[in-house]
């Protein structure tokens, strides 16, 4: 039996043996040790610094008329501002909560009233709605309206009608002075 | 080999259809290993897995690589700077094409010690040789990616050896190119084919494992297995002495990674590309730095056959000899364990190589060019010259008639003939 494997002195043949657990205690370190060098290539892929970096942007509101809309580009995606007019505030505050499939008060979307800024990308399968332009249409609610698969969003950029699961998403952003907003 | 059955009814199913778990039972786990096998057995499949790391580091890098003369600079230090864990996918990848050629050589030189190109190994051996000719285009490539004065300096120089080739030299370096200068056409391509390469390696290494498997592992006594008794399963026996050779590979590979990353690289590589400058001294990577000195050994033309040509033609051969090893060879035994002039000359052969090294690495002046010049005729010396000659008239030492015979009857050669009466 030159050919087979001899065990070791204190295998009894019954129950655990040092040499199971000094294999089950390398094979745990070998596995954690892999996972952790595993996590520098997978997020590798996550944004990197300067992609970072320019999650910032700079928005001069000041030359934006009453009721008019304008469009930016916030980490490659559209942000919509609206500088809403009194009537447009009163109609976006005045919507009782329970018409709302995903219910938020226009006071808790709005820093200022008189501007609504949010993520001009429909939450149904992201494409971005109408209703920057004058001519666009607004859908049945006066705010936004999806083309692609028929959402409604309102004065307030919340979803009213339609397959969209939630309100048009509002960016993290402040006014760095009257004139200025900063997002992101 | 008898059929394995297997417990598992999911594992049982598909190995019926496609014998996978059995081929990996047969290959990796009972494949019967010569018993005496040292840790210079270890390098073949550190060799393999430097190649994984390399692809898996490449592709990542790849991600964030633009292959554009305008880009690949500032992308290379975006990578440096900016992406996560940039600087350390970068590293593993430029460290890991140093450590590959290490381990490879090593692997080389193990089988030119121990006669593991002899029959019946040839092929075994011969497609190795395809692998580092491989290894070698595709290291070549990568050095140019980051776009660096020695990257552009060093892809000019070397595709410019093709123009040594009388009557159409020109025009393949012109088609090399893609243009009339190493430019962003050539940039492309080389990022193309260094992406496609590995793959090609990594196949031409599977047609290596798949040859080793048939005739099997050579070992340190050069003689053939007799029966069970001269091995081991692979498993546990040689993943886990494997598995060890790997930790301390690791660690020599990670100290360079994490304490002197740049050890093996050039500080003329931070420096853009700059077609109008060349710098002062090109030198190639390390591993090049041998058939770099024989490229350069020949200063003098040779009839009507021009210097230039002559050095490209024995840098070329420097690799290319290798091939005919096999036959060149005509020793009665393998291992140099029982050779004992070939013993010496073997490290002869192999300070013979360092020195081409350090002369490849100064400039070709002074006494470094007749240096180099004789240990350019050495080294195809021991080939044609020593290596015949020594399988002719040297007289070999008798080894064990077999690998469980050494082992067990104390002294190796000394008692074979008690053990075979």
């Amino acid at each position: 039996m030159a050919n087979t494997v001899s065990t070791s002195p204190e295998h009894s043949g019954e129950g655990e043996t040092r040499r199971d657990f000094l294999l089950i205690a390398t094979s745990t370190v070998g596995v954690i040790g892999t996972a952790l060098a595993v996590w520098p290539f997978i997020d590798s892929m996550n944004p990197a610094a300067d992609t970072l970096a320019l999650a910032t942007t700079g928005v001069d509101i000041s030359a934006i008329e009453d009721g008019q809309r304008i469009t930016v580009v916030w980490r490659g995606k559209p942000v919509f501002i609206d500088h809403r007019t009194a009537a447009v505030i009163e109609a976006a505050e005045s919507v009782p909560m329970e018409d709302l499939p995903d219910p938020e008060p226009d006071s808790a979307r709005a820093e200022k009233p008189e501007w609504l800024v949010v993520v001009g990308v429909c939450t149904h399968l992201g494409c971005i709605p109408l209703g920057q332009k004058p001519s666009d249409p607004r859908g049945e609610f006066g705010g936004w309206f999806c083309p692609c698969h028929g959402s409604h969003y309102d004065t307030s950029g919340r979803i009213r009608k339609g397959p969209a699961p939630a309100n048009l998403p509002v960016p993290p952003y402040e006014f760095v002075d009257d004139s200025t907003i900063s997002i992101g | 080999m008898e059929a394995k059955t297997w417990k598992n009814p999911v594992i049982a199913w598909i190995d019926d259809r496609l014998p996978v778990f059995s081929m990996m039972q047969a290959e990796l786990v009972d494949y019967p290993t010569p018993k005496n096998l040292n840790y210079w057995w270890n390098f073949g499949s550190l060799a393999g897995i430097v190649l994984v790391i390399m692809i898996a580091t490449g592709i990542m890098l790849a991600m964030q690589y633009t292959a554009h003369v305008d880009y690949a600079f500032e992308s290379v230090e975006r990578i440096m700077r900016d992406v996560n864990y940039g600087w350390l996918l970068r590293y593993l990848h430029t460290n890991g094409g140093s450590m590959f050629f290490i381990v490879v050589y090593i692997h080389f030189f193990r089988g030119m010690y121990y006669g593991s190109y002899r029959a019946p190994r040839e092929l075994l051996w011969i497609i190795g040789v395809f692998i580092l000719l491989a290894m070698m285009a595709t290291s070549f490539m990568g050095y140019v990616l980051p776009w660096g004065q020695m990257s552009f300096w060093g892809a000019t120089v070397i595709t410019n050896l093709f123009s040594a080739i009388p009557l159409v030299g020109e025009a393949i370096v012109t088609w090399l190119w893609g243009g009339f200068s190493v430019d962003n056409p050539t940039l492309n391509r080389f990022f193309a084919l260094h992406y496609l390469l590995p793959f090609i390696i990594f196949a031409l290494v599977f047609v290596h494992l798949w040859a080793l498997h048939v005739k099997k592992s050579n070992n340190p006594l050069g003689i053939d297995v007799k029966g069970p008794q001269d091995t081991l399963p692979f498993t546990p026996y040689y993943t886990i002495k494997d598995t060890f050779g790997l930790g301390v590979f690791m660690i020599v590979y990670l100290a360079f990674v994490f304490f002197a990353p740049d050890f093996f690289g050039e500080p003329d590589n931070y420096i853009k590309a700059n077609p109008m400058q060349t710098p002062p001294h090109i030198v190639p990577e390390w591993y090049f730095l041998p058939y770099y000195a024989i490229l350069r050994a020949i200063t003098f033309d040779i009839w009507f056959v021009s210097a230039k040509l002559i050095g490209v033609i024995l840098m070329f051969a420097s690799i290319l000899i290798l091939l005919f090893l096999p036959w060149l060879d005509r020793s009665p035994v393998r291992s140099a364990k029982f050779r004992p002039i070939y013993k010496q000359l073997f490290w002869v052969f192999f300070a013979d190589c360092i020195i081409l090294g350090v002369v490849g690495g100064n400039a070709p002046e002074g006494a470094w060019v007749p240096i180099g010049q004789a240990a350019t005729f050495y080294y195809f010396a021991h080939f044609l010259i020593i290596i015949p000659l020594l399988g002719k008239f040297e007289k070999t030492r008798t080894p064990p008639t077999s690998i469980s015979a050494a082992v067990t009857h104390g002294g190796i050669g000394t008692k074979v003939k008690e053990a075979a009466e």
